[in-house]
């Protein structure tokens, strides 16, 4: 590459940054305001304060938030887990086996992954009602598992079909059973798809809004998305915004933490060397 | 070590073509039984199912005197060589080799040993550590080896290991293998579709054609005696010229001139208006190469060389000839079956390396008409096979696998003493 063309791709690159860490940005320096000088005209506070930070924490919020740390944490990690372990042996099967309805399962998921999140809400809402499940913790992850089940099942069937089947064979010659050959041979191989969908799955859960605030009513189970949308101000004439901006910027922590841990091993090409090249 | 005996066995998939069809076949304890065949004959299929990865349809499969049919892979106990390797990425070189051992859950200590030992005799002791990614295609192919030896399986089962090394490592590898099968006297059977492998370690070669077993035999009877058209053409590299004829009194009447039958030969084909001859390039000579003593043994004729290929030790000449087009359809629908694309009907003839004959030119050519079979051009079978001395060939290649393994046993035993 010339001089010339290195810069233009140095410029564009920057650019794109800009463009994607901007709205970070400015929450971040949102969050550092206080509540008066929201509307400063200006980009950056007009003195740093971590006001905000001491609200959510230690302050009236955050009766608000910490529980709904404990839930959102909670109820995401749980439904990760079980969505991992059951798309992991629904796309083994897709994956390996023939079966009668196997596109059907495909397609289904499919379908369930399109279908709205907002016009379920309100039957499941009153079906929760009825059968006690109102804002519990299993009121959630199971709306969760739809969520996320599909998007699961499908990056995970792709992962399962690029391993070959030689490797399961020979652990099956090997003297391993149908169960060891997965346990020992497979999973550790498919770990990247397994990584990457459980990252996928959580930010899906993470994010959610639509069930938290429509299926939760106390501390009992209500998300942080849901909670930030009650924060209030000092007063009914002051916005919460910056006190919202603050809690948004923690909620962030975790998924970028979450990303930087496995991103090495997201990276695939760990079944290099299985077969010849 | 155990004998692996196939009753009547046929593979039949969903869409009812038969891939294997009614194969019987008995691999002695000890024996190196190679299967091989163009692609699609079958051969792979075979394989997988004695080690069970395939079902099978119908027939009896007995290893060591119990049928297995119905056992799964891990019950069988046979260890199993895969053509692209497959081994285990995530585990270094060691644990690949241990993997047996650790789900028959051996003891930590038996499992060192034994790992150690079959890198010994892999040389691969430097490798333990690594993982096969970082391994050369060589290695890695002698880690595939070493997971199949380290335990004591009833039988190998190598499904065309060599295919994936280049031509240098290819040999090398083949010889190992070849050393390796004699000094643990462990049954073997090998698929391969290259007839050098398939020549040189073979106890016995099985040629399967379409699912359909056409002559298990030894080497030197499958080159010297071989049964019909299919195994005459797919044994030997080049392969074998094959040449139309009619018979007229003794002799047979060819492009390359009258041929002399002796006269058990000739009875054996009279009968028939056309035939095929079978000669193999080495049958052929530069006649004025040929000893006077050996002449008479054969014939002489003229032809114009094509091409000439002059190869150090050896030099194949190229000579066309003309053929009914009846013959031509056989010899196309041969080739084709053999996976190689005859465009034009020429024989390829072996001359010594000194010869001066050269291309575009009239050259006198010596045939020698002993060793010379007479196909039938519809069924495709040799009729002047001589059974009886085939059978002594391959009689012969059992005695010396015996004598050979014995004296690997009694090395072994000074050894250990």
């Amino acid at each position: 590459m010339s001089t010339r063309s290195k810069v233009w791709w140095w410029i564009g690159g920057v650019l794109i940054v800009i463009y994607c860490l901007f709205p970070i940005a400015w929450i971040v320096s949102l969050s550092l305001k206080a509540p008066a000088d929201v509307s400063n005209s200006s980009f950056l506070p007009t003195s740093a304060t971590w006001s905000n930070y001491e609200e959510i924490f230690t302050g009236t919020a955050s009766d608000l938030f910490l529980p709904a740390l404990r839930n959102s944490f909670g109820i995401c990690l749980i439904a990760t887990f079980i969505s991992c372990l059951l798309s992991m042996f629904a796309a083994y099967a897709i994956a390996r086996l023939d079966f009668p309805g196997k596109r059907l399962i495909l397609s289904t998921a499919l379908a369930v992954a399109i279908f709205p999140v907002i016009s379920i809400v309100t039957p499941l809402f009153n079906v929760w009602r009825q059968i006690g499940l109102y804002d519990t913790w299993l009121g959630l992850i199971i709306p969760y598992l739809s969520l996320t089940l599909p998007i699961s099942i499908w990056t995970m069937s792709a992962f399962f079909r690029e391993i070959p089947w030689e490797m399961e064979q020979a652990a099956q010659v090997d003297g391993a059973t149908t169960w060891q050959a997965f346990r020992k041979v497979i999973v550790p191989l498919a770990a990247p798809g397994v990584f990457t969908t459980a990252i996928i799955a959580f930010f899906i859960a993470w994010n959610d809004f639509a069930y938290g605030i429509s299926l939760t009513s106390t501390d009992a189970s209500r998300p942080v998305p849901a909670a930030l949308g009650l924060f209030s101000g000092a007063s009914q004439f002051e916005d919460p915004t910056t006190v919202i901006a603050a809690a948004a910027v923690i909620v962030t922590i975790p998924v970028v933490v979450l990303v930087l841990l496995f991103q090495r091993r997201i990276v695939a090409g760990l079944t290099n060397g299985a077969v010849k090249g | 070590m155990a004998s692996i005996e196939m009753k009547n066995i046929v593979k039949k998939y969903g869409d009812g073509f038969p891939a294997v069809n009614d194969v019987s076949l008995d691999i002695a304890d000890g024996e190196f039984m190679i299967l091989v065949g163009p692609s699609g004959c079958g051969k792979s299929t075979l394989l997988r199912m004695i080690v069970g990865l395939e079902d099978i349809t119908n027939g009896d499969m007995v290893i060591g005197g119990t049928r297995v049919n119905e056992k799964a892979p891990r019950d069988r106990n046979l260890s199993m060589v895969f053509q692209n390797y497959a081994l285990y990425p995530h585990m270094t070189v060691f644990e690949n080799i241990a993997f047996p051992l650790r789900l028959s859950k051996t003891p930590d200590d038996e499992v060192r040993r034994r790992v150690t030992e079959a890198a010994d005799v892999l040389e691969l002791r430097e490798h333990l550590e690594r993982k096969p990614a970082n391994l050369s295609g060589g290695q890695r192919q002698r880690v595939a080896m070493g997971r199949a030896i380290v335990r004591q399986a009833e039988a190998f089962l190598f499904d065309e290991p060599l295919s994936n090394l280049d031509a240098k490592l290819r040999g090398q590898m083949r010889t190992e293998i070849s050393r390796l099968q004699r000094r643990l006297g462990i049954t073997t059977v090998y698929v391969t579709h290259d007839q050098t492998e398939a020549m040189t370690l073979g106890d016995r070669v099985c040629v399967l054609r379409k699912g359909v077993i056409q002559q298990v035999a030894s080497p030197r009877e499958l080159y010297e005696q071989p049964v019909n058209l299919f195994v005459a053409g797919f044994i030997g590299s080049p392969p074998m010229n094959f040449l139309p004829a009619t018979l007229e009194g003794d002799a047979l009447s060819t492009p390359f001139g009258s041929i002399r039958l002796d006269e058990a030969r000739a009875a054996k084909v009279r009968g028939r208006d056309l035939l095929l001859v079978g000669i193999r390039p080495e049958y052929f000579e530069d006649a004025s190469l040929v000893d006077e003593a050996k002449r008479h043994v054969g014939s002489t004729f003229r032809a114009r060389v094509d091409v000439t290929e002059w190869l150090g030790d050896s030099q194949y000449a190229y000579i066309p000839y003309e053929a009914p087009e009846a013959i031509r359809e056989k010899l196309r629908e041969l080739s084709r079956e053999l996976d190689s694309e005859e465009l034009r009907t020429q024989a390829v003839v072996s001359i010594d390396s000194t010869s001066r004959i050269r291309e575009g030119q009239e050259a006198e050519i010596w045939l020698d008409a002993r060793k010379i079979h007479v196909f039938d051009p519809q069924t495709g079978e040799n009729l002047t096979r001589d059974a009886d001395a085939g059978a002594e060939l391959t009689r012969l290649a059992t005695q010396d696998r015996e004598a050979a393994q014995e004296a690997a046993r009694g090395a072994t035993a000074v050894g250990a003493a």
